[in-house]
């Protein structure tokens, strides 16, 4: 087996490969190899979310990943939900509700919540779900599965009304 | 974060029999890589060697290693024969990391003990013969069952958790062939040997955990913890009960975040079964329970809380009662 392969992998759609340090985390290597700072480093120990980014469907934390891991795998980032000209539905939500103050969380709550609506219409349970086999995207439902975002500025009811409306406006 | 090569395995047989770390999900692994408690010099990426399915298996289910908790938790099968199962996943972590963390790593999840994370502390766990520096110092987390003079550390997850009450069982690969064992039996006690946290050798590896036929009966996991969501458990209870002309027919009890492994008593269910639920058997139970039970000073608290969520659990899945269990 040969040692340090390198990882061929695509960003954004853009095809890309790393070969070098192993230690290089999924984060690191978009912001400072890709140039795509958009994915913030918030605690780089996967307890913030502010990194979360989107692969190959799923929300995951990118400082807790290898770039060398992602060999296959198709990595998205808030660059490649929307762009200024054309905003993702939940972006446009964001900038509505005034979903932020600082901003520095926002790319990983909008990567994150892209994910979760999809994780909630294939049916699935959280925590707070009183049915797990029928969950009901309350408030709380959207609360718990954003747990793993924080936000220190506090801009979670403007968070939660942006998310739903873009939950409202997909309908 | 020390240097390591790195290996990416395309099939189980390159995988065992290594002195490479093994990494899944990495969601532990990395984080005690930043923090240096972890050194490996080098790591075997397994997510490209399959083990990643849910099949059944005899009456029950196999459920591969490398089975992400999120898709374990979402499975059809798992939330209506095993809902404990799901219940529990769904309790631990958050979204990004159990889409990530699998069904083998989450087992091999290492402590959160704070002296143990730490660098420049005392800590058998992480450095052999050093000694404990939770003994004595700030130790709310830590555990009230089984602990020794040399460590008094907790295993933190939820799922293995369900699992032991769930009696399931660990598939392990090695160079001299598979075994399984109990998950009651996979993670240890610290003894005089807490660097080592389960029954797994070098070169080994968990294909796959395997649960026995469904059972039915009321499941409930109920986590303890400093805030509602995101949080470590300070207490859990998983149980399943069952009730047949108004006695009780099961009563399969594991307990979380109070001891070096999910915490299996069969005393207590024992004494639960063939006898009508009623808040005095429940207080019965519970004292049987918390009997042996030992608080460090820090986590004195774990003793009644963990009391009073067994009771909470046993009058929930009996459906006697209410929620309020302060005057029992």
């Amino acid at each position: 087996m040969p040692l340090n392969p390198p990882a061929n992998f695509r960003v954004n759609g853009k095809a890309c490969r790393y070969s070098g340090d192993a230690r290089r985390s999924l984060l690191d290597f978009l912001r400072d190899d890709m140039g795509l700072y958009g994915t913030k480093k918030g605690c780089d120990h996967g307890q913030c979310g502010a990194c979360t980014v989107i692969v190959d469907g799923s929300r995951v934390n990118s400082c807790l990943t290898l770039a060398v891991m992602q060999d296959g795998c198709e990595v998205t980032t808030i660059e490649g939900l929307g762009s200024p000209e054309a905003l993702s539905v939940l972006q446009r939500a964001f900038v509505t509700h005034d979903g932020f103050q600082c901003g520095y969380c926002t790319p990983g709550q909008i990567c994150s919540a892209t994910a979760m609506i999809e994780e909630l219409a294939q049916g699935w349970p959280s925590h707070v779900s009183a049915d797990l086999n029928n969950p009901v995207p309350s408030d709380d439902e959207l609360r718990e599965r954003m747990s793993g975002n924080l936000c220190r500025c506090g801009a979670y009811p403007n968070i939660l009304a942006a998310i739903r409306d873009a939950m409202e406006a997909a309908r | 974060m020390k240097f390591f090569d790195y290996a990416r395995a395309t099939e189980l047989s390159e995988a065992i029999g290594e002195f490479a770390k093994p990494i899944a999900g990495g969601t532990n692994l990395l984080d005690l890589m930043k923090l240096e408690v972890e050194t490996p010099s080098r790591l075997m990426d397994i997510n490209h060697i399959g083990l990643n399915e849910i099949s059944p298996h005899g009456d029950g289910l196999r459920i591969g290693a490398l089975v992400r908790n999120a898709d374990c938790a979402a499975d059809l099968r798992v939330r209506r024969d095993y809902p404990l199962l799901a219940r529990a996943i769904l309790a631990g972590a958050s979204p990004q990391l159990r889409n990530r963390a699998t069904t083998g790593g989450n087992l091999c999840q290492r402590t959160r003990c704070t002296y143990f994370m730490r660098l420049g502390t005392r800590c058998n766990k992480r450095e052999p013969g050093s000694g404990c520096d939770a003994i004595g110092g700030v130790n709310r987390d830590h555990a009230i069952f089984g602990a020794t003079e040399h460590c008094i550390a907790t295993y933190p997850g939820d799922m293995a958790v369900a699992l032991a009450a769930l009696d399931a069982s660990v598939q392990i690969e090695g160079i001299d062939g598979s075994r399984q064992v109990s998950l009651r039996d996979f993670h240890r006690l610290p003894d005089g040997d807490p660097h080592l946290d389960n029954v797994l050798t070098g070169g080994e590896i968990i294909t796959s955990v395997k649960l026995p036929a469904p059972v039915g009966g009321k499941q409930i996991y109920r986590k303890i913890r400093d805030r509602a969501s995101y949080a470590f458990a300070l207490v859990s209870v998983a149980a399943i009960v069952t009730l047949d002309q108004g006695r009780i027919t099961r009563a399969d009890l594991a307990f979380g975040g109070v001891a070096h492994k999910p915490w299996h008593d069969p005393a207590v269910g024992r004494a639960l079964i063939g006898n009508e639920p009623s808040d005095q058997l429940f207080s019965e139970a519970a004292d049987l329970l918390v009997n042996q039970a030992k608080g460090q000073g820090g986590n004195d608290f774990k003793i009644p809380l963990l009391r009073r969520s067994l009771i909470a659990v046993l009058r929930e899945a009996t459906g006697i009662g209410g929620n309020d269990v302060r005057n029992l």
